[in-house]
């Protein structure tokens, strides 16, 4: 060891009131004014590039954009409803004592988490062709491609597939509760019901929130794959104007500067669901 | 104190294996009403399951629990237990209050929260009628304060007072103890005693597996202690512990009364 000083005695020791210089830290300035020289060219490379920055003013409140990215909404919060509905069902199903029900849950996962969802997107929209007409006897009996309109087609290609996601998730949060709150709830008299309810499912929501956030934020993205099956969402409604302006990137950044916008929102949203859900322990999930 | 010679709780012929490990060997065991019967037993010795077994938390492949006039988990019918639905079973579960070793509180619910779920959800009492009896039980374990606290925030101790009331709110005919004190840091152990110890004062019948030998001694009418899942001994707690039969109850009360700072009160 090196020692710059000689040892302190203990007899001239200074009082108590010493002022304190903090560490320096050079090499942060170094790495921070390095790293904002290099933001600062990649935005005058931008603002510089061949962009035109106007015509991407003048279509960012366009009313067809906006109008494509509320379907664009849409199809997100329909189909992660969907989503968390078949996710928790699937879940619930995935530890019943029944193993019919085990096998479903299991062969609904290995399905629609083992194919690419684009897959899975263009098969609900040309299902007419398996099943022409949708017929559940006394209740409905259309023409399939009256039903599977492109909207309806992303919510289920979505939303089934998220599903299959958040089985898993919902089974993981499941197991982590403690079975010795279950084993209490019965012996207060609660059925297997209101056992899950009110005991584990409130529960597992603490867990599995930081992950729905992730699949919100997520399918705020993907449902601009619904785009490719002619649902006039954001990014399709994008295409087609500069399938005929030309003005691909400017239309391609309206599109990037509103989802930054929706997964911005959704990120604050959920940190206060977390915060709700995370309130029995300390604030925070 | 003296107990009323009706029984309550008479179990018959309690079998129960994992595996093909025995874990109880036909367990005989009645229990008066108002009576305090604490169970002793080295470790293992299956007292936790006989106890799980006494209000079903586990099934036994043999035997059956009889409570005031009804068996648990089932309908007596033609000399056949026919299973009862779940439903029933559980209301007749809610007669039976359990405390467990490690608390086992809702750990999504603030205090008050836990007393009131049962019975909010299985009596189908109103919140403000289930709060006013929350309170009271509450303030009879000491914690009337702590109403809004989350378990989280709470000592070990205060958690299984909690863990106390929550079960007396379903105003079981019996409460069960299994091991109520064992989790808990040594200086905690007393308010928990105290608070059972009142309990026993106004005439709860209590099953109390515990290691707390003096708790034992001035609180229980009869203890019984088990070794490898059978009964060993059974009888006033004085005479038990001062002088027991069996030569390995004599052993086990050997080495835990050895133990120098076991709850001398
Ligand atoms: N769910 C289970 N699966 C398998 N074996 C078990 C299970 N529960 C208990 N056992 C075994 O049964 C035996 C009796 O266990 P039990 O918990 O009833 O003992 P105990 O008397 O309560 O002991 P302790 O004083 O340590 O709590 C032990 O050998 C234990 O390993
Ligand atoms: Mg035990």
């Amino acid at each position: 060891m090196t020692r710059a000083n000689p040892p302190l005695s203990a007899d001239t020791l200074p009082g108590p009131d010493l002022p304190v210089r903090g560490r320096r830290h050079p090499w942060r300035w170094i790495a921070g004014s390095l790293v904002l020289l290099l933001l600062a060219l990649l935005v005058r490379a931008f603002a510089e590039g061949n962009i035109r920055w106007a015509i991407v003013g003048e279509f960012l409140t366009a009313p067809v954009i906006i109008k494509g990215f509320v379907w664009t909404l849409l199809i997100t919060f329909a189909a992660l409803a969907l989503g968390v509905v078949l996710g928790f069902a699937f879940g619930m199903m995935r530890l019943s004592a029944n193993p019919v029900l085990r096998f479903a849950s299991w062969l609904y996962v290995w399905i629609f988490r083992g194919t690419p969802v684009l897959l899975q997107l263009l098969i609900w929209f040309n299902i007419a062709l398996i099943f022409p007409t949708l017929y559940i006897p006394g209740v409905v009996d259309v023409k399939m491609v009256t039903v599977m309109t492109p909207f309806v087609a992303a919510v289920l290609g979505l939303g089934v597939n998220e599903g299959s996601y958040l089985t898993e998730v919902v089974r993981g949060g499941i197991l982590s509760v403690d079975r010795g709150q279950v084993e209490a709830a019965n012996t207060l008299g609660m059925t297997p019901g209101q056992t899950m309810r009110r005991i584990v499912l409130p529960q597992t929501m603490r867990l599995i929130l930081p992950v729905l956030g992730n699949s919100a934020v997520g399918m705020l993205k993907f449902s601009s794959l619904a785009a490719t099956i002619a649902m006039t969402e954001m990014l399709n409604a994008a295409q087609r104007i500069y399938f005929i302006n030309g003005a691909v990137i400017e239309l391609l950044f309206v599109c990037a500067l509103w989802y930054l916008a929706g997964t911005t929102v959704l990120s604050i949203g959920q940190y206060y669901l977390e915060k709700h859900f995370g309130r029995s322990h300390g604030g925070r999930a | 104190m003296t107990a009323a010679q009706q029984p309550i709780i008479r179990a018959v012929g309690l079998r129960k294996a994992f595996g093909n490990l025995e874990v109880l060997k036909g367990i005989d065991l009645e229990v008066a009403q108002g009576e305090v019967l604490c169970i002793l037993g080295p470790s293992g010795s299956g007292k936790s399951t006989l106890l799980r077994c006494i209000n079903h938390l586990e099934v036994p492949y043999g035997g059956y629990v009889w409570v005031d006039g009804q068996i648990i988990g089932y309908d007596l019918q033609g000399g056949v237990l026919h299973e009862l639905p779940v439903k029933r079973l559980r209301a007749q579960q809610s007669q039976l209050g359990m405390v467990f070793q490690h608390f086992n509180l809702f750990a999504h619910r603030t205090v008050l929260g836990n007393v009131i779920e049962g019975p909010m959800v299985v009596r189908g009492l109103s919140r403000p009628a289930a709060t006013a009896r929350a309170m009271d039980l509450l303030e009879m374990v000491g914690l009337a304060d702590k109403a809004g606290s989350w378990p989280a925030q709470l000592s070990g101790g205060q958690k299984q007072r909690v863990a106390i009331a929550r079960a007396l709110a379903m105003e079981p005919q019996v409460m069960l103890f299994d091991e109520p004190t064992s989790a808990l840091d040594p200086e905690l152990v007393g308010e928990v005693l105290e608070v059972m110890r009142r309990l026993a004062d106004t005439g709860t019948t209590m099953i109390i597996v515990t290691h707390e030998i003096g708790f034992a001694r001035d609180v229980a009418d009869r203890v019984v202690v088990m070794i490898d899942g059978e009964i060993r001994e059974t009888g006033p707690a004085r005479k038990v512990l001062a002088n027991p039969a069996d030569p390995r109850v004599r052993s086990f009360l050997g080495r835990v009364l050895a133990q120098p700072a076991e709850a001398k009160d």
